[in-house]
């Protein structure tokens, strides 16, 4: 913290890139809903952590808010009917996933009534224990909706146990195209605020700060009339740059704090929560709702409405893109931003609770320029929001050396994508750390395997060994008793024969 | 003359000495490679390479007449490891890591003989006597031992499936230079 | 819509910026293009064909290479690096050079100082300086034959084909009185020769004529306000940073302050040592090049000052009155230990990469 720093502090970031955002038309378009299609799909991993296990049977008929799955393991998340209906099918689908492998996924037939289970609204979250609120939280399903996916339950808790005293609250919506965080918060900004509080009082935290692009000025507007009545809640504009949603980035812009490497954010102090999970956990709790419904933005050159959609979850890309209506067939469809968007390999994929977007790109958008070679221009080293040297570690992965690009921290990357944004050689470098983080996460298995087959092998053989020292054992044994027979055998024989 | 005479004998003496303490000091006894090899091996012994066992695999690897990449079920963690072991560099991207296999029972021919049972070097096998048999699959290696033994062909050998938490994003093409 | 929508699979980010290679490349063309056509005036049609031989072979020195390693050699040559190699060749040779000295400096710059590292970014020298380097050790007189300045206006300079019996020929006995030798050099001969700065450089343009760059030097070299001109524009299109030349230029100033202000007889002033040469030249566009300098702020600094100061140590007290070559080739090799040594600070490490401690405050 030095006088320089100060400097470049009043200079705004010196990291990250600014892309065209994109945003309007759909940021202003009116938020419209989604009618219930007449199939739902609903995939049972939409968090980090354990698949959900189905607890309906194919035929069950099911009501809005049913438990259709629930949590499996410590890191999950139970998964809800969007609308009543009838469970046609339990089997694989093509995830949400670049690959285009399948996943196992719950397809409900709307009834078309959209009737509601039972809930069990709570007049007054903030007389319940942070324990209850967690529990509550858990079990409608609610994980980060900003894109990470992490059951938000287990963060209050950990919150809770490293007593943070910071709830940041992410509507940096840093990423081009999207706004559906920007849509919600100019029309749910009180939801927000109700959740964001619920989730001061479950973590404990004494005061809130609601990180806001300053490219949303309605939604910081609406924001603040929202939050005038509470003291501890504090709306911050930021600047507009990407990838100030990130949570370390977003921490450092608010606070100061910088989250040290391999630790955290709830070790320094602060937590952060994505607005539409605060959104999420208001309904959890004030209403009881479980998190069957979020809002997508639908945008990209080949859409013809482009907007904001409140739609149930499961309810399939095409459906979502034949709301909207088409102007040509798209080029290229995203699940998510540009920036750190999923490529979906075609439109009959489900929306998730993570699918802040949907991304229908023309021709044009969706160009992808030839790779040439590095000029070694720094433009990477620039953008990147980690201080990372990305050149050098790419440089490492495409010689095979993986070790090489670890010691340049290959682990700290976030993938944000900036450098690969701003490459004037358009070198595909994110795609070159996803390859190196998958490939050593997949040689750390086979270590951890070959370690349990030499384990396995030592057990065989010892238990090999046993069974021969038995059966010489046994055989010694029997001969030892064939002999005494024989030796009495011949005694009384020898007895008999005496007299 | 006699300087340049002097210097040099001096240099070549010291230069000897020196080496001839060396030779003392940093004398390695024996061949601890093939040990140290052989424990990082996964010791099932089975087969796939082509040598009698790991044992004979490590030899091999530590006289240089066999690669490091010579064990399938060790795959490129294991070479990886021989290779820093050995100091030399692979290229892994090379190494033929056919994509893992495990063995399945096809359960229509099994009938329950047990043969492939006792060769099974990591007891993946489970069965008993006219019992259809079944693989464990986390602790199958792919050695493909029992694949020979089976007298009804009941046993194959099937790709390890790629599933969504497997899946890793393919090295992009090279560019440019 | 159809379901079989396969795309290929590239991973994210699926926005690119529109900044590419050629244009970067094009964009310092443009930057240069200023100084170079004031360079053309003052010399003439020979400065023109030479210019134009310089960057032809190295196109083809490129090309030659590319063919050899039968990849394909047309994309490479329009990402206009090899166009710019050969313009910065050009730019440092004397104006009425021979043709084979562009030619032979084109295929150097081209052949040994690019392609035999790999090509494009993976060169360790400045191929244009590798060049010139290479031109002015093999044949040092026909690198150091200067003309003073004879703008195409005046009525004496030689027309279209005089220039290119110039370039083609050497030169004829009729141009034979123009020669001229650069104020550097001119001042580091008579030194030698036991007469100082004082009386020396009565005859030679004084620091005020440098300004406008009208005389003797190389082709595209004296110019020093089109080419800081030039720089500031790269500077506002942000293709460069401000951290190269402001660092190389200080290196030069101070250590010529200092030693101006102790013997001004000795020692040239400040204004001469920037505004002469390749200070200019070398500040924004040679030691700014991409490939050969460091890749971090602090490394890029500490690069530009090394190259000023080597630059001025060269000058003052070398074999040769000029410097900026042989400087940015010495910087050109510590680059990659620059690189190596001075990282950027990692968010949430300290800077040898240590994660950061947990402060204790935070939790209270």
């Amino acid at each position: 913290m030095g006088i320089l720093d100060r400097f470049f502090k009043s200079h705004g970031p010196d990291w990250g890139v600014h892309p065209d955002d994109h945003k309007r038309p759909a940021a202003d378009a009116p938020l419209r809903t989604l009618p219930v299609p007449e199939k739902l799909y609903i995939p049972m991993q939409q968090h980090v952590g354990g698949p959900a296990r189905p607890v309906v049977l194919v035929g069950q008929a099911v009501l809005k808010g049913q438990l259709l799955a629930e949590a499996q393991g410590n890191i999950s998340a139970p998964i809800h009917a969007p609308t009543s209906g009838r469970v046609v099918a339990i089997g694989e689908i093509t995830a949400p996933h670049p690959s285009g492998l399948a996943q196992l996924a719950i397809t409900l037939a709307s009834d078309g009534n959209d009737t509601w289970g039972e809930r069990q609204p709570v007049v007054d979250p903030f007389s319940l224990s942070p324990a209850e609120i967690a529990k509550r939280t858990a079990a409608a399903g609610v994980v980060g909706l900003g894109g990470a996916t992490f059951p938000s339950a287990v963060k209050f808790n950990l919150g809770k146990r490293l007593k943070v005293s910071t709830l940041i609250v992410n509507g940096g919506e840093c990423e081009p195209y999207l706004s559906s965080d920007d849509c919600l918060m100019r029309y749910r900004a009180s939801e927000v605020v109700d959740g964001l509080r619920i989730i001061m009082h479950a973590i404990g935290a004494g005061d809130a700060l609601v990180g806001i692009e300053e490219n949303k000025p309605e939604a910081i507007a609406a924001m603040k009339l929202a939050a005038e009545p509470f003291g501890n809640v504090r709306i911050c504009p930021v600047p507009a740059r990407y990838p100030m949603g990130s949570d370390k980035q977003l921490i450092q812009t608010l606070t100061g704090k910088e989250v040290p490497a391999d630790a955290r954010a709830a070790e320094v102090g602060v937590l952060v929560h994505n607005v539409s999970t605060c959104a999420a956990v208001h309904r959890a709790l004030r209403l009881g709702e479980p998190l069957i419904e979020r809002i997508v933005t639908v945008n990209g050159g080949a859409v013809a409405t482009p907007g904001n959609v409140f739609a149930p979850l499961g309810a399939r890309v095409a459906d979502l893109l034949g709301f909207t209506g088409l102007t040509q067939e798209p080029a290229r469809l995203i699940l998510g931003g540009p920036m750190m968007g999923t490529l979906l390999p075609h439109a009959t994929i489900p929306i998730v609770k993570g699918a802040s977007g949907i991304l229908a790109f023309d021709a044009r958008e969706a160009r992808v320029p030839e790779a040439g070679a590095c000029i070694r221009c720094g433009s990477c080293t620039r953008a990147c929001p980690m201080g990372l040297l990305p050149l050098e570690m790419a440089n490492h992965i495409r010689a095979g050396d993986l070790e090489g690009a670890l010691r340049y921290e290959l682990s700290d990357c976030i993938a944000c994508g900036c450098c690969a944004y701003v490459c004037p050689a358009h070198i595909p470098l994110v795609q070159y750390f996803s390859h190196a983080k998958g490939e050593l996460s997949a040689r750390e298995r086979s270590k951890l395997r070959n370690a349990a087959t030499r384990r396995l092998v030592e057990q065989r053989l010892a238990r090999l060994e046993r069974e021969t020292r038995e059966k010489a054992a046994a055989a010694a044994k029997r001969k030892a008793e064939r002999d005494a027979a024989k030796a009495r055998a011949a005694g009384t024989s020898v007895t008999e024969a005496s007299p | 003359m006699l300087i340049a005479i002097l210097s040099l004998t001096l240099l070549g003496s010291l230069l000897g000495l020196g080496l001839g303490v060396a030779a003392k000091k940093f004398h390695v006894e024996g061949d601890p490679l093939t040990a140290e090899i052989e424990a990082l091996m996964p010791g099932s012994n089975c087969g796939q390479c082509g040598f009698p066992g790991c044992p004979g695999a490590a030899a091999a690897i530590a006289d240089g007449s066999a690669p490091v990449t010579v064990c399938p079920p060790g795959g490129k963690a294991l070479a990886q490891a021989l290779a820093a072991k050995l100091g030399i560099s692979i290229d892994l991207g090379e190494v033929a890591d056919q994509g893992p296999q495990i063995a399945a029972v096809a359960e229509e021919i099994c009938i329950g003989c047990c043969r492939c049972i006792k060769v099974c070097p990591t007891d993946a096998i489970l069965g008993a006597a006219k019992q259809i048999h079944n693989v464990i699959r986390e602790a199958c290696t792919g050695c493909g031992n029992c694949i020979d033994r089976c007298p009804t062909e009941a046993m194959t050998m099937q790709p390890v499936p790629v599933t969504l938490q497997h899946w890793i994003w393919p090295k992009p093409e090279m560019v440019g230079a | 819509m159809s379901n079989t929508l396969r795309p290929p699979l590239v991973a994210a980010p699926y926005a690119v910026t529109p900044h590419n290679v050629s244009r970067v490349m094009l964009w310092v063309a443009a930057a240069l293009a200023p100084a170079t056509v004031f360079g053309f005036w003052l010399y003439g049609w020979p400065a023109v064909h030479l210019w134009l031989i310089t960057i032809g072979f190295s196109l083809f020195g490129e090309a030659l290479c590319l063919r050899l390693m039968q990849r394909a050699a047309i994309p490479v040559l329009l990402d206009g690096s090899a166009l710019l190699t050969g313009w910065l060749l050009a730019l440092s040779l004397p104006p009425w050079a021979p043709w084979w000295l562009g030619a032979f400096g084109g295929l150097f710059a081209t052949i040994i100082g690019k392609q035999v590292f790999g090509g494009l970014g993976q060169n360790l020298f400045n191929p244009a300086m590798v060049a010139r380097v290479a031109l002015l050790i093999s044949f040092p007189a026909a690198m150091t034959v200067w003309v003073a300045p004879l703008p195409l206006t005046n009525p004496a300079a030689p027309g279209f084909i005089d220039g290119l019996r110039i370039t083609m020929g050497g030169l004829p006995a009729a141009f034979d009185g123009v020669t001229s030798a650069t104020m550097l050099g001119h001042a580091k001969t008579e030194l030698s020769r036991g007469i100082d700065l004082a009386h020396s450089l009565v005859t030679v343009g004084a620091p005020a004529d440098d300004l406008s760059g009208a005389r003797a030097g190389s082709l595209g070299e004296t110019a020093s306000v089109l080419l800081a001109g030039g720089g500031l524009l790269l500077l506002v299109l942000r293709i460069i940073t401000w951290h190269i030349p402001v660092a190389m230029l200080t290196a030069i100033a101070i250590p010529a302050l200092i030693f101006h202000a102790i013997d001004p007889t000795r020692y040239l002033s400040t204004a001469s040592h920037l505004l002469s040469g390749g200070a200019m030249l070398g500040a924004f566009f040679i030691a700014t090049d991409y490939v050969t300098s460091p890749n971090t702020r602090l490394g890029q600094l500490l690069f530009g000052a090394g190259v000023g100061f080597l630059t001025y140590v060269i000058r003052t007290w070398g074999g040769y009155p000029e410097g900026v070559a042989f400087a940015v080739l010495l910087m050109n090799a510590l680059t990659p230990v620059i690189d190596r040594y001075l990282k950027p600070r990692i968010y949430g490490r300290d800077r040898r990469g240590k994660a950061l401690e947990i402060a204790e405050e935070s939790t209270s």
